[in-house]
């Protein structure tokens, strides 16, 4: 406007329509952007209110002292085997992916750490229903090891263990490079460098990380109706030739069951896995939040 | 007293250490890491590797024409089976996976179709449009959309989206643009092509919008005081500056977003209607798509004693895996070349 002014009375004619016709065009374009907004709050708002109000009237102490008999009874066998499988894809996820994070972060620099990098994004991207199909080719079937909790475990494994690798790869090249030229300069090999002074600096990242891929596996279903198989049974220590329950199995196929007891059990078990999931990446970002600042 | 001097020299004394550093893989602690850091790549290729072994049977069979071919007809598995191309196949048993490719490729398009713009929107809102206090809160918003899980959103399809889509938006569509024989069928179930793709969208939309609204964070103040100089608005100076600097990362966005939903199975497998023998024609067809199928057919494949549908099947997840694995690979290099030219 103000150079219209000055540029005189035919510019100022000439301006001022399209000017009026931007600013209604701009206008436009932030309340669809609002929109935009609105489109995925409301959905989730949606999602997280129908989880809680039905899962939480769905709630009683049955649910965790009893089994799931047909379609009622409770959630001990699902609650018992979500745990059991999230601590077996850690035991197998974890020590592979730290270790994987550390040779990308300290040695991975040359050809094969840019071949591990890129093919951990392209693990990433494999459909889990891909893994679970490999895993029930190679364990269940070949190995004969049936739906079972190692089938299972290690499958989640598979899926966790590029998270673990780049979140301890971000996390550890995150430290100046300084400390490890002090550490090497002491007379530290790589091992005392990365035991002794890497990993404890880097530990509540690593944490982080783990409590991240805990909110994976337990929120992950299709590779385990390959593996896991269910059970209506709590879970009696053997690692193959026994399928286990789970929770997200319960949501999916109670859910297209006709009667009222397998839906209150679905909810319950949906209200389960939504908070264990929502509470560790809610908590995770407050951590990262906090320590940003 | 030359040579001396060069051998002392920091130059001739620093080169060749961080040389022989780089070099020497060797120690067991290395050695170890190395180890560990092979496990990715070993279960890439033997993913791969194991599913064509297993299907072979199944890839001998079908031929080429399982790309082709509409009709999956696990045959009569009561009588024995008869030997036909080399393998013991029930008789009458025909497998091929064109319908759940179409029903893949289908849902995933339309999903895109409504998820890119409304994840540009968001990412635009996100970045210049909130007051600074809010961008953290709804940041998060988006990414607690990334973290349900897909059974998560199943459920709430069924009980939520579905309905809504069977009693208002099919009729909606058919109303206004009914003229298109795609958008004629309204009502129906709700369960179908158009609910599969809305929740795809839903579970794409973070996807793509954390990647793009991360790399116009990125974008030099500079370039935006530019914009102002020149007298735009300050949408104006998102439409015409930001988002061409952007672009790069909103191909790659897309394509990753493309590569989960072709490869999502239990959010799509709940609402999807399951559809076995026929094509996707309208917006309400019950549609199939490979993951979905996989995870389905699971049980009844089994009954058949030859083996050869578990095989099928298992030839299904080699051509997704192969899909996904080559739009993911492409996605990452675009995201990854954009992000690399600003910095």
């Amino acid at each position: 406007m103000a150079s219209a002014s000055v540029a005189g009375f035919r510019a100022d004619t000439i301006k001022r329509r399209p000017v009026a016709g931007r600013r209604f065009r701009s206008v436009l374009g932030w309340v669809f952007c609002s929109v935009a907004f609105a489109l995925v709050a409301v959905p989730l708002v949606d999602i997280i209110l129908l989880i809680f109000v039905r899962g939480f009237s769905a709630l009683s102490p049955q649910l965790f002292t009893q089994v799931t008999e047909g379609v009622g009874g409770g959630l001990l066998n699902a609650i018992t085997g979500t745990i059991v499988l999230s601590i077996g894809a850690l035991i197998f996820g974890v020590p592979i992916g730290v270790g994987t994070g550390i040779y990308l972060s300290e040695f991975g620099n040359g050809r094969f750490g840019s071949v591990v990098r890129f093919l951990a994004d392209v693990l990433t991207g494999v459909p889990s229903i891909v893994l679970g199909y490999f895993s029930y080719v190679t364990m269940v079937i070949w190995l004969g090891w049936q739906f079972s909790v190692l089938a299972a475990s290690i499958t989640l494994a598979m899926m966790i263990l590029p998270y673990m690798a780049k979140m301890t790869e971000l996390v550890l090249r995150q430290i100046p490079i300084s400390m490890r030229e002090a550490a090497y300069a002491l007379g530290a090999n790589d091992r005392m460098v990365v035991v002794r002074v890497l990993l404890p600096v880097a530990m509540p990242g690593i944490i982080t990380a783990i409590l991240l891929s805990l909110a994976i596996s337990v929120g992950e279903t299709a590779p385990l109706i390959y593996t896991a198989g269910w059970s209506n049974y709590v879970w009696n220590g053997q690692l193959t030739h026994q399928p286990i329950g789970y929770l997200t199995y319960v949501i999916w196929s109670f859910i297209n069951q006709p009667f009222a007891s397998a839906h209150a059990l679905a909810f319950a078990a949906a209200l389960l896995v939504m908070v264990t999931v929502l509470a560790i990446n809610l908590g995770a970002r407050a951590v990262l939040y906090g320590r940003s600042r | 007293m030359s040579e001396r001097l060069a051998d002392v020299s920091p130059a001739a004394v620093s080169l060749p250490l961080p040389r022989s550093r780089q070099r020497r893989a060797t120690g067991p602690f290395r050695a170890v890491l190395v180890a560990l850091a092979a496990v990715i790549p070993l279960i890439i290729v033997a993913v791969l590797l194991f599913l064509v072994v297993y299907a072979w049977p199944a890839i001998k069979f079908n031929g080429l024409g399982f790309l082709l071919t509409k009709t999956w007809d696990l045959g009569n598995l009561y009588a024995d089976p008869v030997e036909k191309r080399g393998v013991l196949a029930p008789i009458g048993a025909t497998y091929g996976c064109l319908v759940f490719v179409a029903g893949t490729l289908a849902s995933s398009f339309i999903a895109l179709l409504v998820a890119v713009p409304v994840s540009l929107g968001i990412s635009i809102f996100l970045a210049e449009g909130v007051l600074p206090a809010f961008k953290t809160p709804f940041a998060i918003v988006v990414e607690m959309l990334a973290v349900v899980p897909s059974v998560v959103y199943g459920l709430w399809g069924i009980i939520v989206l579905v309905p809504i889509v069977a009693h208002y938006i099919a009729p909606g569509l058919a109303a206004v643009l009914g003229f298109i024989p795609f958008f004629r069928a309204g009502g129906g179930t709700g369960f179908g092509l158009l609910a599969s793709s809305l929740v795809l969208a839903l579970m794409v939309i973070p996807v793509i919008t954390i990647t793009v609204y991360d790399s116009m964070t990125r974008i030099p103040k500079e370039a935006k005081e530019a914009a102002y100089a020149l007298g735009t608005t300050k949408f104006e100076m998102v439409f015409f500056t930001m988002l061409p600097m952007v672009r790069p990362a909103i191909i790659g966005a897309v394509i990753l977003g493309l590569g989960r939903a072709l490869g999502e199975t239990m959010a799509v497998l709940m609402v999807s209607g399951g559809a076995l023998n026929y094509m996707p024609t309208t917006l309400m067809t019950p549609i199939s798509t490979m993951a979905s199928f996989i995870v389905s057919q699971l049980d009844s494949a089994e009954q058949d004693e030859s083996g050869l549908a578990v095989q099928s099947l298992a030839e299904i997840a080699i051509v997704l895996f192969v899909i996904t694995v080559f739009v993911n690979m492409v996605a990452r290099l675009l995201v990854r070349r954009g992000s690399g030219a600003h910095g």
